[in-house]
């Protein structure tokens, strides 16, 4: 038959789509099962601290630098546009309202996603390949309460820190380029911020965003890791798609929360 | 590294994610001049508001006395209501004219405020009797053109 590779194709397709809308199903299980077993990570706080100190704290250096950088280049092509206008001063506003209501918390979820969120997947994938998980589920340990709960608080503690760390250090570099490099009137640089960025509208909505971005990214990687096939390649694979899916689910939803936050009251 | 390290660093690490809030908060928004200050509110009627918008300042002689709380549509008069929110510590008289102004060329607008000269002070839910829209420039410009027009015919008498 003529129609037998076509028909396999869709097949094919077909089961691409199950599956997954299966595992979205069964990633939402996972989050329910995880928050309601939060306990153990709560109560045994310390567990929890380990993990702000692997996701957070050993993100710090990539995450300042790459702000520093971001908010320096801001700086340079804002000012080489702004000046057309005869707006130069108003560098500071351009900087610091891209930083805390977008850069900030996006790219620091990206870089999060890739330097803590893969991390996750492949510590707990390789505990799963390793047969760490069945061993505790054979010491009536719950490895969801033990394992995962810990390194999803972590980083869903650590996340909004590290997105306002970003914010800061990028008005920073743009401080130093706009007012330090190129002369822009500091006054003028800080003040013109100062009023134009306002706390409820734009860096609590940036400060919400992180959190969000952070359950998102957190969620995907230790669920990537809790599924990955307990083999070498199947870590691996896992540990791609957290990167991946996680990068995705970051802009998706940027634009998702921006169109709710950003489109009412502002006009 | 043993666990009071580990306690260590993420402190400093916590400590640090909340300074950079504070200083976004403090330094880069406008919590500062959020001054949680006493205020009062009155209101004011113009027949065209422009583009006014919420959270504008009301100045006086340039300084920043308050803010614009809301802005309502009358549907008896067909006016615009303004609620200002005007700090306690500016007194201002009972006949203050309310101006809409324009900050620069192409700037944001805001509330002018003039003192009036009665001795009585504008309390809480008072309402400024004197007011100025904002000026709408089609309406200057169809003017303008009108007076020309009507200038061009005269000599022609």
């Amino acid at each position: 038959m003529a129609l037998a590779p076509i028909r396999s194709r869709l097949e094919r397709l077909g089961a691409t789509v199950t599956s997954f809308v299966w595992r979205l199903g069964y990633a939402s299980r996972f989050l329910v099962y995880l928050a309601l077993h939060s306990g153990t990570a709560l109560r045994r706080f310390r567990l929890t601290i380990a993990q702000v100190y692997f996701a957070g704290v050993l993100s710090l250096v990539i995450i300042l630098v790459s702000g520093l950088f971001v908010g320096m280049v801001l700086a340079l092509q804002g000012y080489e546009t702004l000046q057309r206008f005869g707006a130069s001063e108003s560098l500071g506003v351009l900087v610091a309202l891209s930083l805390v209501r977008e850069l900030g918390p996006v790219v620091a979820g990206l870089l999060f996603a890739s330097r803590a969120g893969s991390a996750i997947t492949a510590e707990i994938g390789l505990m799963k390949a390793t047969e760490q998980i069945s061993a505790m589920e054979m010491m009536a340990v719950d490895p969801i309460a033990r394992v995962v709960a810990p390194r999803f608080w972590g980083g869903v503690i650590s996340m909004p820190l590290l997105a306002a760390l970003f914010s800061a250090s990028g008005i920073f570099g743009g401080y130093l380029v706009g007012v330090q490099l190129i002369g822009v009137d500091a006054g003028a640089f800080w003040s013109q911020m100062q009023a134009a960025v306002d706390v409820r509208e734009d860096i609590l909505n940036g400060v919400i965003k992180s959190v969000v971005f952070g359950v998102a990214v957190t969620w995907i990687a230790v669920f990537e890791g809790y599924d990955a096939v307990p083999t070498a390649e199947g870590v691996s694979r896992a540990t791609t798609r957290t990167v991946v899916t996680s990068s995705l689910a970051i802009l998706a939803l940027d634009f998702v929360l921006t169109a709710l936050m950003f489109t009412g009251g502002n006009h | 590294m043993n666990r009071s390290m580990i306690d260590l660093w993420v402190g400093v690490f916590v400590a640090a994610g909340l300074a950079g809030l504070l200083f976004l908060a403090l330094k880069v928004g406008n919590l500062a001049t959020f001054s949680t200050n006493q205020t009062y509110q009155v209101e004011a009627k113009f027949a065209n508001i422009g583009g006014l918008k919420v959270r504008g300042p009301v100045k006086s002689a340039g300084v920043v006395v308050g803010r614009v709380a809301d802005v309502r549509f009358d549907n008896e008069s067909y006016e615009a209501i303004v609620s200002l929110t005007i700090d306690t510590s500016y007194r201002f008289p009972r006949d203050t004219t309310a101006k809409i102004l324009t900050s620069g060329i192409l700037g944001e607008q805001y509330i002018g405020l003039e003192a009036g000269g009665d001795g009585v002070m504008l309390k809480q839910g008072d309402r400024l009797r004197l007011t100025q829209s904002a000026v709408v420039l089609e309406n200057l410009i169809s003017q303008f053109l009108f007076n020309k027009a009507a200038e061009g015919k005269e000599p022609a008498k």
